[in-house]
């Protein structure tokens, strides 16, 4: 039986739900957002991904109508919405702060939305209920803000948002306030109520691992400018700059020039007097191009003996070890004081490690373990 | 904290330089004695008798009316003012107008009073209530807009912002969001205004006519002739009203500061 992958964007019919083209936003002399087109479809679960300043609020700001573009244009299902004031988009926005009013108890709060609706009295308190179930806050209902927990405003905001079943709800770092095994908890939850109520989902955040978690699609941005938007296993496993696979995860990166050596297959030389490294790739390179070379810390395999039959081996000296509990982060020294980062997992016990501090280790990998990357 | 006798010392003279002239106006209010500076015994009769001073029940039912009303519409002006301000952005001449709505602050009584008078005058406004309201307006409306502008200074703009976001209009979302928040600071800042109003005598003065007298001024031109006690019972009367807004006002203000604390503590 054929599986239907929820993929929108490879499908050239599919019409976005916002459509961004060629949006710029100045404030003054900064320039926040850089002539930037992108697609978001429906249903999806989209992440804006950077580190503060990158642009992404602003991004969100302008789709909830709290910034209007200096140029270009921002449609909302086929809709110009930049005319369009923020109290008449069909979008929601959950805060960073949550912004719940202080005055207000939960249930007002949550209610707050429908009745600028001019909602129906019956209407608005199944509704309200509903939202409460679904965020599981019945028993706080009658509470006011500063009384319940982090954890419980926190879903307080995202109730109010969604009561009025938003075209769009936006998330500016929803989970920014939370310590982190509540945040982990919450993302689950994130991402079943996204699937329950089908709600497009546009989230903010600065957290990687967060995105990685709850999105369908990533959009990492910096200084302004869309950088890499694709799927989260695609952003791992082949970002597309040195500056993505940099800033997703753990990387080790190797600069050298290329010789082809193949269709796909291409020799990295890394260091005088040692042998190249073999990497393949689908993108073309020059003969003797400058290039780096992203590889995973996981994806490199150490080893206290000469590894047989591996088609990339290095041999360095153990410099640090991170142990997490579960995994161990070896810090090695190879050739040129270069360090290179492999991990492994504790499937042993800690005594009986082979090597330790200051030990001559093997690093090998294989040649599609890692991506080579334009310098 | 210990209280050495030196801080016992100077608290004692500090209290004594500011409160000793009102309790000597407090107690002999209650002296029985026509003459001011003789106690001859307990009494409560010049309070009796102030009851059924017509001319001074009329210019306390005059003050009372200058003060609501002045106050009211400080409070409503005061509270734009410093919405406009707060919230304004950076429009051209911010610097100036909130440096200009500060003014009245520091400006001598004597001269908003002259150009008042000067004002009233030149566009013909008969001098009477009326005049006086506008004059306590103008003064007490940057006490106003201190005391508001200061609360909307710690205000989470993103509460708006939300409001915006559910649907409210930007008016809705001032009178659904923002200004049931800063109430407490709007309410003590219409106190201020009021007890400022109460107790004005310089400004009343130039701006009022034959119809309208205030009780600060019909206590001076009274004290002309002589101090009574029935002014002395009057006096600690207006002290009682003044400090009675004066600490509703700052309960207020520490109350409003205490829950926003409270906020804070568990975000």
């Amino acid at each position: 039986m054929l599986q239907t992958v929820f993929a929108p964007w490879d499908d050239p019919t599919a019409k976005p739900l916002i459509r961004f083209s060629n949006v710029t936003k100045q404030f003054g002399d900064f320039t926040a957002v850089r002539n930037l087109t992108l697609d978001i479809y429906e249903h999806e679960f989209f992440a804006l991904l950077g580190p503060s300043g990158c642009g992404k609020t602003t991004m969100m700001r302008m789709l909830a109508g709290f910034e209007d573009p200096s140029s270009g244009q921002i449609e909302l299902a086929g809709q110009d919405i930049v005319p369009v004031p923020p109290n008449k988009r069909a979008v929601n926005m959950m805060f960073q702060s949550y912004a719940l009013f202080p005055h207000l108890n939960v249930w007002d709060n949550i209610a707050f939305g429908l009745r600028r609706a001019a909602m129906p009295k019956d209407a608005l308190r199944a509704r309200v209920e509903e939202m409460l179930k679904l965020t599981r806050l019945e028993r706080f209902a009658r509470r006011k803000p500063h009384q319940i927990s982090g954890g419980q405003r926190q879903r307080v905001a995202l109730a109010r948002s969604l009561a009025k079943a938003p075209r769009l709800l936006l998330l500016d770092e929803p989970m920014g306030a939370l310590d982190k095994k509540l945040r982990q908890d919450t993302q689950f939850e994130l991402m079943d109520i996204q699937e329950k109520t089908g709600t497009t989902f546009v989230i903010v955040t600065h957290d990687q691992e967060e995105a990685m978690t709850v999105a369908s699609r990533v959009a990492v941005m910096d200084e302004g400018e869309l950088i890499q938007v694709a799927t989260p296993s695609a952003i791992y496993e082949a970002p597309n700059c040195v500056y993505v696979a940099d800033f997703i995860g753990d990387v080790n990166i190797i600069e050298g020039a290329v010789h082809p050596c193949g269709p796909t297959c291409y020799k990295l030389h890394w260091a005088e007097g040692f042998a190249p490294l073999v990497a393949s790739s689908e993108q073309p390179f020059a003969t003797a191009q400058k290039v780096f070379l992203a590889i995973r810390p996981e994806k490199m395999h150490i080893s206290a003996e000469p590894p047989a039959g591996a088609e990339n081996t290095i041999q360095g000296r153990v410099h640090d070890i991170a142990y997490l509990g579960n995994i161990s982060t070896y810090h090695v020294e190879v050739a040129g004081g270069r360090i290179l980062k492999a991990q492994a997992a504790n499937t042993r016990r800690i005594e009986n490690r082979g090597f330790t501090w200051d030990d001559q280790v093997w690093l090998s990998w294989a040649a599609n373990a890692g991506v080579l990357l334009e310098a | 904290m210990r209280l050495s006798g030196f801080n016992i010392t100077s608290l004692t003279l500090g209290f004594a330089f500011l409160y000793l002239p009102m309790v000597i106006l407090v107690v002999y209010s209650f002296n029985e004695s026509r003459l001011v500076t003789v106690w001859t015994g307990f009494s409560t009769k010049w309070y009796g008798e102030l009851l059924n001073n017509q001319a001074f029940l009329d210019a306390a039912w005059v003050t009372f009316k200058v003060a609501v009303f002045s106050s009211t519409l400080a409070t409503v002006l005061g509270t734009l003012a410093a919405y406009a301000l707060v919230r304004g952005g950076r429009f051209l001449g911010r610097t100036l107008f909130s440096g200009m709505i500060y003014a009245p602050l520091v400006m001598p009584e004597v001269i908003t009073g002259l150009s008042l008078l000067l004002l009233f005058i030149g566009i013909g406004l008969e001098r009477g209530v009326l005049t006086i309201v506008l004059a306590h307006t103008t003064f007490s409306m940057c006490y106003v807009s201190v005391v508001v502008s200061s609360r909307l200074v710690a205000f989470d703009r993103s509460l708006e912002e939300a409001a915006l976001d559910l649907g409210c209009s930007p008016w809705g979302a001032f009178r659904l969001v923002t200004l049931p928040i800063i109430a407490p600071a709007v309410i003590s800042g219409w106190l201020l205004a009021f007890t400022l109003s109460l107790d004005d005598l310089v400004i009343a003065s130039f701006t009022t006519g034959p119809s309208a007298t205030t009780l600060p001024i019909k206590i001076f031109s009274a004290v002309r002739l002589g101090v009574s006690p029935e002014i002395n019972a009057l006096s600690t009367l207006m002290i009682a009203i003044v400090t009675l807004g004066v600490i509703v006002a700052s309960l207020l203000s520490k109350r409003n500061f205490v829950h926003q604390q409270q906020r804070n503590t568990v975000d």
